[in-house]
């Protein structure tokens, strides 16, 4: 492959200190994101194969109970807020979002800054909350159930939530802003990539939902220590007002984890089956009516919490509904891909992997928003598998299909296919293995959150332990595989998967400010197989010669305002 | 594509370097922090909401509202309080309209004065009227709810002043006062 001409006379390399330090480049920002998340990913994760050992025998015999609950419960406030939210919206946004519009950073470069050094901090205080007990009644926390176990942990666990809120706010305003405000001149938001479409629905979710889980956290808060009742039934407090409160904001964040996965993945099939996206403008606006049927939906997580039949019938139509913006996705991957000329690298094995993972956890979201069925598997394994296939099957695989992508791109370096493949087939199969049969255990009965079981589960126990045995290994091969090639893998071009988005236009890794000179957009960020792609020439005028999708005749220079006229009248 | 010209044989993206410096382009980007800010009000609104949907809950929850034993609400003084505070909403939009239409630094400083006096006098009354209101955070669930509704929001108003008081030092002409008309009402 012909090496780009760079644009640079040499690449600049970012000093390792620069990624320990309050720097308010967009670009360390994200690297920073995107490494802190994955160190309390392997915390997490050792987290979770401690629960899956004391699960591998129907008898609580590994650790103590009280024990138990406390390991699940941290295990799934890391991943959600310390590892899934901060790299798919921290790292991959900051890194990408203002490469791909032609912006020198992000709008507010030092709210950035603050935004991510809330995190280091903040996950350090949750893990210390481990010295006197942390937090264990589960990662939703209800009252009042939380007012009664381990009130130091579970103080930390509040202020520990509201600072990465917080963070998370800032982050989403900044992202809102810089999407609408800071794209080059000639690109309008329908020649906008759809990460950068995925962001700006995530970031209104950030900005709309987060604060309601600040205000529920305070009156938590408030209830624990100072001895109020909002949520006491024994003052008079209604434990339901929390669980409104709470998942008007956590059933959003799923959201928050999926629509930047959907956006990665977007990206990735086109790139790696060199056809343009398959209805670009279907996929950006079904991301905007994700972001807003999200926030009309919570209450289907309380089916069995007492809630009246009328509003179970509204959360449960609405929740379905959902499918269908998603399901539009799903087909536009599908038939991106279809006949494509796939080049079946990490990335873009990762990446067909989460389409079919994500469609099984979506369906099984399906059956779970049905009110009939969830009276049933509420608070199973089934509950788990599903969120599993939602947030590892689709969040992590969109990571993973995110990393090998843009990794290129990061640090200049190209990773090692070979155990980038060897890392995809371990997690594949370990995941599979691991999550698959928890929907049997889930619809034969099986409670999650108790250490104990029924020993007829034990086969189908054991099998998970095994498969997730097996996923902590394949981390190794993508670590070593990462370290190594960041220290002495091949030098990478500017576009070695031959991508359109405006970051592969600037060197690997990209200078200061991203862009020597202000990019022109000259074709749709998804126009392969056309000649015009081969090749971008210069063009004086900045304007955008073609859309996304556009076709070949299209692309010739825009007609004039008089020509216009004079065509229309 | 005029001016342009393909070469198949060569599979990758060239941007020109003839386009405008990223210096001249950049440099100026307009001011965003207006916009963000309004983005954060939106955002801190929402706190704000959800406190006081949380509130409406009880109370439609409750048989007994407030609960039995809460001594009675005077509404006089906070009545006073309200009209002070909606009013010193006009107050601060004249002191925005002196310095948009008529560049009057001195008038609008003025107008911004009142606004805090304003202000003030309203915070005063509130801590006047929690000092005599005869329940506390712990009473009951309807004073909890009433004093996290009605406290938050006018205690940002307090983390407001600093930046308020910054502002009148820096009122000129070329500086709107947009940004804090917008946080006060």
């Amino acid at each position: 492959m012909t090496q780009a001409p760079a644009l640079h006379s040499e690449v600049e390399v970012t000093p390792w200190r620069e990624y320990f330090s309050f720097s308010t480049d967009h670009k360390v920002i994200g690297i920073q994101y995107l490494v802190t998340s994955f160190v309390f990913y392997l915390i997490g994760g050792v987290l979770a194969e401690l629960v899956r050992t004391e699960l591998a025998t129907p008898q609580s015999d590994f650790v103590p109970r009280e024990t138990y609950n406390e390991l699940f419960t941290m295990h799934a406030t890391i991943m959600i807020f310390l590892w899934i939210i901060p790299s798919l919206t921290g790292g991959f946004g900051n890194f990408l979002v203002p490469l791909m519009i032609g912006a020198r950073d992000m709008a507010f470069p030092k709210l950035n800054a603050i935004a991510f050094w809330l995190i280091p901090p903040t996950g350090l205080l949750l893990l210390l909350s481990f010295f006197v007990g942390p937090a264990s009644a589960g990662w939703t926390s209800y009252p009042p159930l939380s007012l009664i176990t381990n009130k130091a942990g579970e103080a930390i666990w509040i202020a520990g939530v509201i600072l990465l809120g917080t963070s998370s706010i800032m982050a989403g305003l900044n992202f809102l802003v810089t999407i609408l405000k800071m794209r080059i001149p000639s690109m309008s938001l329908n020649q906008m990539p759809l990460f950068c479409w995925a962001m700006m629905a995530t970031s209104a979710l950030q900005l709309i939902a987060t604060p309601v889980l600040t205000g529920a956290m305070v009156l938590l808060g408030f209830d624990l220590l100072v001895g109020t009742a909002f949520f006491n039934p024994t003052g008079g407090g209604d434990p339901i007002v929390y669980q409104h409160m709470f998942w008007f904001y956590s059933h959003p964040a799923v959201y928050i984890m999926i629509l930047p996965a959907f956006g990665l993945i977007s990206e990735i099939l086109p790139v790696h089956a060199r056809k343009p996206i398959f209805g670009y403008q279907a996929i950006a606006y079904s991301s905007i009516a994700i972001s807003f049927l999200g926030l009309i939906v919570w209450a289907h997580h309380m089916f069995t919490s007492g809630t009246p039949d009328w509003l179970r019938m509204f959360f449960m139509i609405a929740t379905m509904v959902i499918a269908v913006p998603t399901g539009i996705k799903v087909f536009s991957w599908v038939a991106t891909v279809w006949g494509g000329k796939l080049n079946l690298c990490s990335a873009m094995l990762f990446g067909m992997a989460f389409v079919s993972m994500f469609v099984i956890g979506g369906l099984s979201g399906v059956m779970v928003a049905s009110v009939p069925f969830d009276i049933h598997v509420h608070d199973t394994y089934f509950v788990v598998a599903h969120l599993h296939y939602v947030l590892f099957g689709g969040s992590v695989f969109g990571i993973y299909a995110g990393l090998y992508h843009w990794f290129p791109k990061m640090t200049g370096r190209m990773l090692n296919e070979f155990w980038g493949k060897v890392h995809f087939v371990l997690t594949f199969v370990g995941f599979n293995l691991c999550f698959l049969p928890m929907h049997v255990l889930g619809l034969q009965g099986m409670n999650r959150r108790i250490a104990e079981y029924d020993p007829k589960f034990a086969t189908l126990n054991m099998v998970c332990t095994i498969g997730s045995y097996i996923l902590a290994v394949s981390t190794l091969p993508f670590l070593i595989n990462a370290i190594w090639s960041w220290l002495g893998g091949p030098q990478a071009s500017a576009n070695p998967w031959r991508g359109l988005t405006l970051e592969w236009t600037t060197p690997s890794p990209p200078p200061v400010e991203n862009f020597e000179v202000e990019p022109v957009l000259l074709i749709g960020p998804y126009d392969y197989g056309r000649p015009e792609a081969l090749v971008m020439t210069s063009a004086a005028n900045p304007s955008l010669m073609g859309k996304p999708n556009s076709k070949a005749e299209t692309v010739q220079p825009l007609p004039s305002r008089e020509a216009e006229d004079k065509e229309g009248g | 594509m005029q001016g342009s010209s393909v070469n198949p044989s060569q599979g990758e993206l060239n941007y020109s370097a003839t386009a405008t410096p990223a210096a001249d382009h950049h440099s100026e980007h307009p001011d965003l922090r207006l916009f963000g800010f309004i983005v954060f009000l939106v955002s801190e609104s929402m706190l704000f909401l959800g406190l006081f949907v949380a509130y409406f809950a009880f109370r439609v929850v409750t048989p007994l509202w407030p609960p039995a034993g809460t001594p009675e609400l005077e509404l006089i003084l906070p009545g006073i309080n309200t009209i002070i505070l909606l009013s010193s909403s006009f107050v601060i939009h004249r002191a925005d309209t002196a310095i948009k239409e008529k560049g009057d630094v001195k008038a609008a400083r003025g107008w911004f004065l009142v606004t805090m006096a304003m202000g003030a006098t309203f915070l005063v009354g509130q801590v006047y009227e929690y000092q005599h209101l005869g329940f506390g955070l712990t009473t009951n669930l309807f004073a909890s709810t009433f004093l996290c509704a009605d406290g938050f929001p006018w205690s940002s108003c307090i983390c407001g002043a600093p930046v308020d008081v910054r502002c009148v030092m820096a009122i000129s002409p070329t500086r709107s006062l947009f940004p804090n008309q917008s946080f006060w009402h």
